[in-house]
């Protein structure tokens, strides 16, 4: 399951110590101590997360929050204050194979000169490694892929022709391309249209029988409990961490976003649209 | 040796100072204002304009060559902002590609003068490539004085409406400013500057001008008005001791000397400006790693020491022990043992490990700190979230006294208020 | 040999070899200096390898390929380096810290070049214009050839050019792309990028002799912005770049004997020649693509408001058989004013006779054929099906639905207009109480 270990003192009944070492199979993700900072300015301090099974986690908070800064760290894309991060118990340049990652859509230039298929393709490069080309199975591979999002017909267009939902499936392609047992999503569901949502909807829902690990940074409180069965709520420290039931509730939201209502009344809706659906 | 200057080296010397003056007034707003290369690709475009008007003209004539200039320099700004309006090129393609083109142009026409026309090699249009001060008579520098003064006049009069473009161009908008206008006139103050630098430092170089004085006078000052006054100095600066070098040293072009000046106040300005410079910054940041590694090491060494304490694991608690921190931190032991030795050499602990009594109120603060902001961040996340700082002490230093107050009776209610890591030490064990 | 009455001389050949050469080495390279956007950073290094090559110089006392190669790469490195430090650590605006880096580096070569290297090939004139046009004088002799010795320099470069893009292929153009994913993959997007910038210094001193410091710059970026707007694939923009700096130093050195000029500075004049082309006539980015594609956007939705209007009337003519007069056969011309004014309206009535949407009968009466009428029950269907989901879904008067649906039905397609009708289940009427006819 997900948590967040308590180290502090006031957590006298276990013993920090034992929680690191008697486990049998090393937890998916384990975060721990995590600060990154931009000169004295932390965006992330003192993160604490074990993630001990595979499953969908939701990473959601306010705006400004780190969240985005979170798996970038995860990663190793930014540079760690203090604090260590580890992925299925090896650091994680060890298991860069393992990891897909979708970044999030503004972070490229889409008039860049590559067709969707040249974009799916990318993901398998990290199996490649240097040098090496890609051939006739990684092209059969990539092709696959952009038929399970529904874009097989596009694979020859080039990137910057297809809708902002088009473009947002092509990176989730490319994800599955990567073959990974953990993905990381950095807000795949942002200014998408109602059928890539259920796309993705669909793809997280499949990859969760597969029995994969999914951080998605989330910014529709609305549909967490729809989407995830665990949440990280996030404000520059983690503010809660478990199992959606469990975490997802007013008292903690409020603490994340502080009082910002209009965001508070989306959570209302769908703890209402939750608890009615039990 | 050095001789005192004649009379044509002082005209040279007011001249050249002027055009530092000038260049380094609006050079500043054009550096805050991220147009820095706009001056480049102007210069550069401004030599296909030199020949035509040349050729047009058929002799040499200042005015006529400076109008050219400052028309086809003017064109090459306008057709990098359309194609990047209207086209996908990107606008540092967009910028590459009008400074190289019109180069390439200038020095094909210039070419052409040399090997074409009669009067072409004695035209001193080489001279325009990197600059020559020598030539300048004191009508030339009562011209540049003129123009200056406009510049000068043009910045005096909208100060206010400069600086809110310069510095949010969106926000002048909304407020109703013609942000276009106001960009033009800049680039209008930009193309004149250029235009009447071009005979002294050259096509090539006379970028630098702009760029240099007002990107060092940036080290210097965070206030607008006093950064054009250093802007202005530095120009003049750069302007009149590059002259004097290239009066001094025969054979070389005026305007890599001049730029070379500008370049060392650059650096210099780069290395000892106060906070911004590197040495300051670099002590700066000396200061705030030691002090975020004694943080470290405090609140670590109390934990290890609470650890102990607390939960009696480990024999001997008044003393903290690599092993205690290891398991505490959760941290290799060689780096405990490291932080251990720390901790003794800067006197928190005595020799045998236990804590002084420096060490325990320092540790305390630094404890106390560390959870007021935690829970702070819990409970007051919008409050925090501005204020933070890596230094807790900093962080929580400007919180009210109330608020404060609430969160220390929570966290003595909840039992994790810190105490004094020396109480409930036998007393004795510490010399 | 005589071309377009020039008689191009075998020096003025040879010259046109060291600029194919070169052009296309610099192109190729271009291609990802343009995509990653650090054209400017060329820039800045094609005049920061000066000062790089003369110290090289210096100290080894000769102009040997490899010195100059060494000084080139420190100065480049140097300049990346100084421009990042600045911008990061010094809070200088990017743009002010590479001009600050290049004009102060390239101060300090032309300094160091008229004061202690004047008397060997790098002379200030050499910094500008390059040494192309007079190539052909300093020979080795290569088999039965008097070859220009700067070619043997060239040639392996532009080999070793090739040789990079091919091998390092997939690197460069996920790094370029996305660096962030390259970052996670594990490909290190710095070392390449400093990969990169070693080979442009490269390419930047070998071409240095032969076009000189500034004019490099045009070789790497204008031929790769122009093949950018050409096409929309890597290699083909690759391939593209190439041909450009080809034709740009054919037609260049051709130019310089016509008008006996610059070589290096024509074969700038004429990639930016092509570059103009391109961007007023390129099929797709082509200013003229884009002025014909909105016109045609014009006419097709003033062509569809008549048809629409015509239906209309049709309806009417159905319900109200009395008012028949009034409506049907509409006056083409009138029709055609009102939906566009005289000369568009005009022109895209005449597209849709030709098409076959509507006919001509009588004198000046317009109805619409099979064709056209589905078309027309087509964008009505659409029109009325927006109302009504508007209507439905945000309470917008009664008057403020048409406004918006007039714009929007000439972009709902078949698709978009299945999903409104079943998200409205198949409404009868719209809010206006029209029928909204079935789809055609």
């Amino acid at each position: 399951m997900l948590r967040q270990p308590e180290h502090d003192r006031n957590a006298d009944e276990t013993a920090p110590a034992e929680a690191t070492t008697a486990r049998a199979a090393p937890p998916v993700v384990d975060v721990h101590d995590v600060t990154v900072a931009y000169h004295r300015r932390p965006v992330l301090w003192d993160v604490d997360l074990v993630l001990d099974e595979p499953r969908l986690v939701g990473i959601v908070g306010p705006n400004g929050a780190g969240k985005s800064t979170l798996i970038k760290a995860i990663l190793g894309l930014v540079p760690l204050a203090s604090g260590r991060v580890q992925i299925f118990g090896q650091e994680v340049a060890a298991v860069r194979r393992r990891i897909g990652y979708v970044p999030q859509r503004e972070s490229v230039d889409w008039d860049f000169p590559v067709t969707v298929l040249d974009v799916v393709l990318m993901g398998t490069y990290g199996r490649l490694g240097w040098l090496r080309r890609p051939g006739r199975r990684e092209r059969d591979t990539a092709r696959e892929c952009l038929a399970h999002v529904g874009m097989a017909d596009y694979a020859s267009r080039q990137i910057g022709q297809l809708s902002g939902g088009q473009q947002q499936r092509v990176f989730l392609a490319r994800a599955l391309a990567q073959q990974a047992d953990i993905y990381f999503m950095d807000e795949p569901m942002a200014g998408v249209d109602a059928a890539t949502e259920r796309v993705v909807f669909d793809l997280l829902a499949e990859l969760r029988r597969q029995h994969k690990a999914v951080l998605v940074v989330h910014h529709d409180l609305r549909t967490v409990p729809k989407y995830f069965d665990y949440v990280v709520l996030l404000n520059m420290g983690v503010v809660a961490a478990g199992p959606t039931a469990d975490v997802f509730t007013t008292k903690n939201l409020q603490q994340t976003y502080g009082g910002r209502l209009s965001v508070l009344d989306d959570a209302a809706e769908a703890l209402q649209k939750q608890q009615r659906s039990r | 040796m050095f001789a005192w200057p004649a009379y044509n080296t002082l005209v040279v010397l007011a001249g050249a100072s002027l055009l530092g003056m000038a260049g380094g007034l609006v050079g500043s707003f054009a550096v805050l204002r991220r147009r820095s290369l706009l001056g480049d690709a102007l210069a550069h475009a401004a030599l296909p304009g030199l020949c035509l008007a040349f050729l047009l003209v058929g002799r040499r004539s200042l005015p006529a060559m400076q109008a050219g200039a400052l028309a086809t320099g003017v064109l090459g700004v306008i057709v990098i902002a359309l194609l990047r309006r209207a086209t996908r090129v990107k606008e540092d393609a967009a910028i590459g590609i009008v400074l190289s083109v019109a180069f390439g142009a200038g020095v094909v026409l210039l070419r052409y003068i040399q090997n074409e026309t009669t009067e072409g090699s004695k035209a001193g249009l080489d001279a325009y490539l990197f600059g020559k001060t020598a030539g300048m008579i004191a009508a030339d520098v009562v011209f540049i004085a003129a123009v200056a003064a406009l510049c000068a006049a043009a910045v005096l009069i909208l100060f206010k409406e400069l600086k809110l473009v310069a510095f949010d161009s969106a926000f002048a908008h909304v407020q109703g400013w013609p942000t276009l206008s106001l960009d033009l006139l800049l680039l209008g103050l930009i193309a004149v500057s250029v235009v009447i630098s071009l005979p002294a430092v050259g096509v090539v170089l006379t970028a630098a001008l702009l760029i240099l004085p007002g990107a060092a006078a940036r080290f210097w000052t965070s206030r607008l008005d006093r950064l054009l006054v250093v802007a202005m100095l530095f120009g003049l600066l750069t302007g009149a001791i590059g002259t004097l070098i290239s009066a001094q040293v025969a054979g070389l072009p005026a305007g890599p000397l001049i730029v070379l000046v500008g370049a060392a106040l650059f650096l210099i300005s780069a290395l000892a400006g106060p906070r911004r410079g590197a040495v300051a910054r670099w002590i700066a940041l000396t200061l705030q790693r030691r002090q975020l590694a004694k943080q470290r090491l405090l609140i670590a060494l109390y934990e290890a020491s609470d650890l102990a304490k607390t939960q009696g694991l480990l024999p001997g608690a008044q003393v903290i022990t690599a092993g205690a921190l290891a398991v505490s931190e959760a941290m290799p032991i060689a780096k405990a043992r490291r932080d251990v030795r720390a901790g003794q050499r800067a006197g928190l602990l005595d020799r045998a490990g236990a804590w002084t009594e420096r060490g325990a109120s320092q540790a305390l603060a630094a404890v106390r700190a560390q959870r007021i902001c935690r829970q702070a961040l819990r409970d007051y996340p919008e409050l925090m979230v501005s204020r933070f700082d890596l230094d807790y002490s900093a962080a929580v230093a400007d919180l009210p006294r109330e608020l404060l107050e609430t969160i220390e009776l929570k966290l003595r209610r909840e039992g994790a208020w810190p105490d004094n890591p020396r109480s409930g030490m036998t007393a004795g064990t510490s010399p | 040999m005589n071309v377009l009455g020039v008689h191009l001389s075998e020096a003025t050949l040879w010259s046109m070899a060291v600029g194919i050469v070169t052009n296309v080495a610099c192109a190729v390279l271009g291609c990802h200096l343009v995509l990653r956007r650090l054209s400017l950073l060329g820039d800045a290094i094609s005049h920061a390898v000066l000062p790089g090559i003369v110290v090289g110089y210096l100290l080894s006392g000769s102009l040997g390929v490899l010195t100059m190669l060494a000084g080139a790469w420190a100065a480049a490195i140097l300049t990346s380096l100084l421009t990042d430090s600045l911008t990061r650590y010094g809070n200088v605006p990017e743009d002010a810290s590479m001009g600050v880096v290049f004009t102060s580096l390239f101060a300090l070569g032309v300094v160091l070049v008229s004061r202690y290297a004047r008397n060997v090939h790098i002379d200030a004139d050499c910094v500008l214009y390059g040494l192309i046009d007079t190539a052909a004088l300093d020979v080795v002799a290569v088999a039965r050839w008097y070859v220009p010795r700067v070619l043997l320099t060239l040639a392996p470069v532009l080999l070793a050019t090739l040789v990079f893009l091919a091998v390092f292929w997939k690197e460069l153009k996920l790094t370029s792309f996305d660096p962030a994913l390259a970052a996670a993959l594990g490909f290190r997007p710095r070392m390449v990028h400093y990969l990169f910038m070693g080979m442009v210094a490269t390419v930047t001193v070998a071409s240095f002799e032969a076009v000189g410091s500034i004019l490099v710059i045009a070789m790497l970026i204008v031929p790769a912005a122009t093949a950018q707007l050409l096409t929309d694939r890597l290699l083909r923009m690759v391939v593209a770049a190439a041909c450009v700096g080809a034709i740009s130093a054919i037609v260049g050195c051709w130019g310089a004997v016509r008008w006996n000029t610059s070589a290096a500075g024509m074969m700038a004049v004429v990639a930016g020649g092509q570059f103009a082309v391109a961007v007023c006539f390129a099929p797709r980015y082509g200013l003229l693509s884009k002025l014909w594609h909105t016109w045609q956007l014009g006419l097709r939705i003033v062509g569809e408001d008549v048809v629409a209007r015509l239906f209309r009337a049709e309806e009417l003519a159905r319900s109200a058989p009395r008012t028949t007069a009034l409506t049907a056969p509409a006056r083409a011309g009138h029709l055609a004013r009102l939906a566009g004014g005289p000369i568009a309206g005009r022109l895209a009535l005449a597209q849709l006779w030709w098409r076959g949407d509507v006919a001509f009968r009588g004198d000046t009466g317009l109805t619409l054929t099979e064709r056209g009428r589905r078309l027309a029950q087509m964008l009505v269907r659409g029109h009325r099906l927006w109302e009504s989901y508007l209507g439905e879904h945000f309470a917008l008067p009664l008057d403020h639905l048409h406004e918006p649906a007039e714009r929007l039905e000439h972009y709902l397609g078949p698709r978009l207009q299945e999903q409104l009708a079943e998200e409205l289940a198949e409404p009868g009427r719209d809010p206006h109480g029209r029928e909204i006819p079935p789809s055609a």
